[in-house]
């Protein structure tokens, strides 16, 4: 099968990432998708690793899973902070500061 | 491959991550009494460490580098860590900017006296906002210890950032230093509730704009089947490369752009500065911006420097957006802190400016306008957090009228930051200003400098608002007062007023410093 067809893939998911972080409301949502991002990213990492024959995309995407598993920690301390004091975990409630 | 570390030109970083992990020891084992001056203590002499190293390696006196370079050139200059990090010149005036930048900000962190509660973090944020566990707490002195390995991890990944030779080196350092500081934005003592917005902001949108540099980080190497910089350009002056590096440069553009705070990914600046707690937004206004700046121009400089003709249109719109949004909308803020962050955005467009030049006095010239705007953005966040009520900081613009009348003093080191803000001569904007209109001249972008003038007249009137509504109207009958400080944020206030005045009275010997710190290396 031809490599090139999973930086597509990767592409695809990259974007429903992208649309799941514009549109969606609740804030686990808009982080999974940003998860769904990092992991799309590691996708292309690993398929033009495939492609081009060298290592370096492979080593990207463990230190990727890496940090995406401390951004995991931070972020959900962060929404669950937000949702203790709010009761609730939507992002467009959080609204006190705008223009 | 036999990978050898080079711990003298690493140090800088080595001593800042240590001193953090330490940090975290000392908040398991220390008793609760001890920890803050230990923890301190800590920091500083880290910071003062780390920074002796950078002096050390930038004035190191190595005879093979000198033959190469015509006896002109002092300091390290090598590729380390198997050529992950490069060690240079523009990258250690960097790394020495946000080193002082952070050891002025780290005694704005440590200040105790301003708020009769404690310092300017919630004494324990877990707890929920008016809850009768925070009264608890606040009233039994606590104080959030934690901060203090957050903000060391933190200086670490911002020392990392700049100097990162790779895009998975940088991608670690980006989030080495944004993790910390998204916690520590959302730990204000007052108004807790603007904190933790701020912080679920400031990360959600963080998170998002790291990955398309991550995004973009994969397409680059899909095309050049490299993530390392020195190859990323090589590959890409061999042309007939596919439509991948295109769109691979603007992700990574948009990654770098949001963490500088330019239009049109400014929109957590102002919400982010105005929620967090003041020594945090001083520290981030300066520090993270001049890192940011750093990673900016080396992508930008040695592994797209062959395609600039092709990432300089999208620079072009981006400062020109940058300028005018920014002044525009900072007219139009009530809010102190949120003027301030819009003013902050209309700065980034200036030094986007020799950032554009992509020449060797634009690369000088934007370290100059950094080393000026850090001092100045934390000296006037400093003064900020000193105007205050019974309910804290008092930052709506009409609570500041007549403060020239009450605090003469302060007032008037608060106009001299606003007039360096602004451009006017004898202070350290006009210098870095001027720097970086010539540069920007110089590489053919008079038009973008048109703007950049007219910006910055319309900046002019709303810093000089501010001037006029301190000293030239009456003050409220039970208007906000300005605090005495400990000596901790005296000293910040003072050190920041000095080298706002020094840069703009005699800027000479840093001009020469930042132009004898040459190119980046590949």
């Amino acid at each position: 099968m031809n490599p090139n067809n999973y930086l597509i893939l990767a592409a695809i998911l990259f974007t429903i990432g992208v649309y799941g972080v514009l549109v969606r409301r609740n804030a686990i949502i808009v982080f999974m998708s940003v998860e769904l991002m990092l992991n799309a990213a590691n996708l292309a990492f690993v398929a033009a690793a495939r492609n081009t024959g060298t290592l370096d995309g492979l080593i990207v995407a463990f230190f990727v899973m890496v940090v995406a598993a401390a951004e995991v920690v931070v972020g959900l301390a962060i929404i669950v902070t937000i949702f203790r004091t709010r009761r609730s975990a939507s992002i467009d409630e959080a609204s006190l500061m705008k223009y | 491959m036999r990978v050898s570390v080079e711990y003298q030109a690493l140090a800088p970083i080595i001593i800042l991550l240590a001193a953090g992990v330490l940090s975290v020891l000392v908040e398991a084992f220390i008793n609760r009494t001890l920890r803050r001056p230990i923890q301190l203590m800590l920091v500083l002499a880290s910071i003062v460490l780390a920074f002796a190293y950078v002096v050390i390696n930038a004035t190191a006196d190595l005879t093979g580098d000198i033959v190469a370079n015509g006896g002109q050139v002092k300091g390290l200059r090598q590729l380390a860590a198997g050529g992950a990090i490069a060690i240079d010149g523009p990258g250690m005036v960097i790394q020495g900017i946000i080193l002082l930048v952070s050891l002025v900000a780290t005694l704005l962190l440590a200040e105790r006296q301003i708020d009769p509660q404690g310092d300017a973090f919630a004494a324990r944020a877990s707890t929920l906002p008016g809850s009768e566990d925070e009264r608890q707490f606040t009233s039994q002195g606590w104080l959030q210890t934690e901060i203090w390995p957050l903000y060391l991890f933190c200086v670490g990944g911002l020392l990392l950032f700049p100097v990162a030779n790779d895009f998975l080196t940088m991608f670690v350092a980006l989030e080495v230093f944004s993790l910390p500081l998204y916690l520590i934005a959302s730990m204000a003592r007052r108004r807790r509730l603007l904190s933790q917005e701020a912080a679920l902001k400031y990360f959600i949108l963080g998170a998002f704009s790291s990955a398309f540099f991550l995004f973009g980080a994969a397409l680059i190497y899909a095309a050049t089947s490299s993530v390392n910089f020195s190859t990323v350009a090589v590959a890409m002056e061999n042309a007939s490369l596919d439509g991948l590096i295109i769109p691979g440069i603007g992700m990574i553009a948009v990654g770098l752009l949001f963490k500088v705070g330019a239009v049109p990914f400014h929109q957590w600046v102002p919400d982010v500065y105005q929620g967090s707690p003041t020594p945090l937004t001083a520290f981030m206004s300066a520090a993270t911006k001049v890192a940011a700046f750093g990673a900016l121009l080396r992508v930008f400089y040695v592994a797209f420097g062959g395609m600039r003709w092709d990432w300089r249109p999208m620079m072009w719109v981006v400062a020109v957006l940058s300028m005018v949004i920014g002044s525009l909308l900072a007219v139009t803020q009530t809010d102190m802190k949120r003027m301030l962050a819009f003013s902050s955005v209309a700065h980034t467009g200036f030094i986007l400016l020799g950032v554009i030049s992509t020449s060797a006095a634009g690369l000088s010239s934007t370290l100059f306008y950094l080393l000026a705007y850090g001092f100045t953005s934390v000296g006037v966040f400093a003064i900020v957090g000193l105007v205050r009520d019974a309910s804290g900081e008092a930052t709506h613009l009409s609570q500041w009228a007549g403060l020239g009348k009450k605090s003469p003093l302060m007032a008037s080191i608060f106009a001299l930051f606003l007039l360096a803000l602004a451009g006017i001569p004898l202070t350290s904007g006009f210098t870095g200003k001027f720097a970086v209109f010539t540069a920007a001249v110089d590489g053919g972008a008079t038009p973008l400098v048109i703007v950049a003038v007219v910006a910055s007249a319309v900046a002019a009137f709303f810093y000089a608002r501010v001037i006029v509504l301190m000293f030239f109207t009456e003050p409220p009958v039970d208007g906000p007062s300005v605090v005495v400080p400990s000596a901790f944020t005296t000293i910040a206030i003072g050190t920041s007023a000095a080298f706002t005045l020094l840069l703009g009275l005699a800027p000479q010997p840093v001009l020469e410093l930042v132009i004898n710190a040459g190119l980046f290396i590949r």
